[in-house]
């Protein structure tokens, strides 16, 4: 086997490093990241007559933002792209998993909330208890709360 | 080099490398997609915990604190981006590493590996940082000064969450930088050159971008959600 060098020598063959492409796929994520803290600052410095779907219709965006920045992290970075199929398919399938579990754990969550809103009032009045208000601007003479020293 | 590809790519018939990379680096793979789990059932937990939790602390309240700052920044999170781009900046330069490495390149190895441990110390620097500051502010496992974003009193999943995944990740991160001193110590003594190959730098590179990769999702959990 050491004679036959075909077209796919390991650690040889397609193995040109594209330096201006690690640069391009750093701008890439550099731009998305302060795409996604100016999207997080902006909903925080505004105001919304529903701030609960801007929130909701932000979060979207940023997942897709997310997923976005972890397709080139894993394509170009981790170099996975330019591996074979076979390769790409036996990592990027078993992940795919993960979408039914956040799905599953996710809805599993709100319904808990629901049934508990629902069935146990106590808990919901209790959740809708303002905290004692602390002053929030302090200096750095911070206060512990909960801490026993 | 005994696992090749030959034209006709008849993948699994034996006395070939079917995926055609060599066998430790495979099993980086396999390895980090087996940590993906465990990043992602953290996650995951977080997320059903706080789907169902009535309110949960505003991010931007919390995280919007900066080194040698008095008070707070005009704008949050500008400290957390700071940490993002830290990481990702030391992912380029391991990749950058990397392609020395099939170069053969030994002095550029070492240069580029030097800038991704130094971007390593400097992330968990910032970690640190801001561990110890939150601390100050009396948030640690089991107690959580910050109150939910309606105003209600908040329970400690916030800050117990917090501190478990960003803990878990900056342990990955200190794993990560002890790999690549490793790593860096190994080239510096030639071992790769007389070996021929640094393919040992790619995998230590895949392990450290899994790193990168973590952290664009805890960012996201954490800090913009």
């Amino acid at each position: 086997m050491e004679n036959v060098h075909g077209s796919g020598e390991v650690t040889h063959a397609e193995h040109n490093f594209d330096v201006k492409l690690i640069w391009r796929t750093f701008r890439i994520l550099l731009y998305i990241t302060l795409f996604e803290l100016v999207l997080a600052i902006g909903y925080y410095k505004m105001t919304f007559s529903d701030p609960h779907l801007v929130k909701h219709l932000l979060n979207g965006v940023f997942i897709i933002l997310t997923l976005a920045k972890a397709f080139f992290i894993v394509a170009e970075f981790m170099h996975l792209r330019h591996e074979i199929r076979n390769l790409i398919m036996t990592i990027v399938v078993p992940a795919l998993l993960f979408l039914w579990f956040i799905g599953a754990f996710l809805w599993d969550g709100g319904s808990y909330k629901n049934l508990r809103n629902t069935y146990d009032r106590q808990h919901l009045e209790a959740s809708k208890e303002k905290a004692p208000v602390q002053e929030e601007e302090h200096g750095h003479e911070a206060k512990k709360p909960g801490s026993v020293e | 080099m005994s696992q090749t590809i030959t034209a006709d790519r008849k993948w699994w018939s034996g006395g070939k490398s079917p995926f055609n990379v060599e066998y430790g680096k495979l099993m980086m793979w396999y390895f980090l997609m087996s940590d993906a789990f465990t990043f992602g059932a953290f996650l995951i937990a977080y997320g059903t915990i706080r789907f169902s939790s009535n309110s949960w602390p505003d991010p931007n309240a919390v995280f919007r604190t900066f080194p040698g700052v008095e008070g707070n920044m005009p704008i949050p999170l500008a400290f957390v981006s700071l940490m993002t781009f830290i990481l990702i900046m030391s992912s380029v330069t391991m990749v950058l590493a990397v392609g020395a490495g099939h170069a053969n390149d030994k002095r550029k190895v070492l240069i580029y590996m030097g800038w991704t441990i130094l971007g390593g110390i400097a992330f968990l620097s910032c970690q640190a940082w801001e561990w110890t500051h939150l601390h100050g502010e009396g948030a640690w496992w089991g107690r959580n000064p910050f109150m939910n974003i309606d105003g209600s009193q908040s329970s400690t999943n916030f800050t117990n969450f917090f501190f478990t995944i960003t803990g878990f990740h900056g342990f990955h991160v200190f794993s990560g930088v002890i790999i690549n001193i490793i790593m860096f110590i190994m080239t510096w003594q030639g071992v790769f050159e007389r070996r021929g190959h640094y393919n040992m730098i790619e995998k230590a590179g895949l392990y450290w971008h899994f790193v990168d990769l973590v952290w664009v999702f805890v960012f996201t959990c954490f800090y913009l959600f």
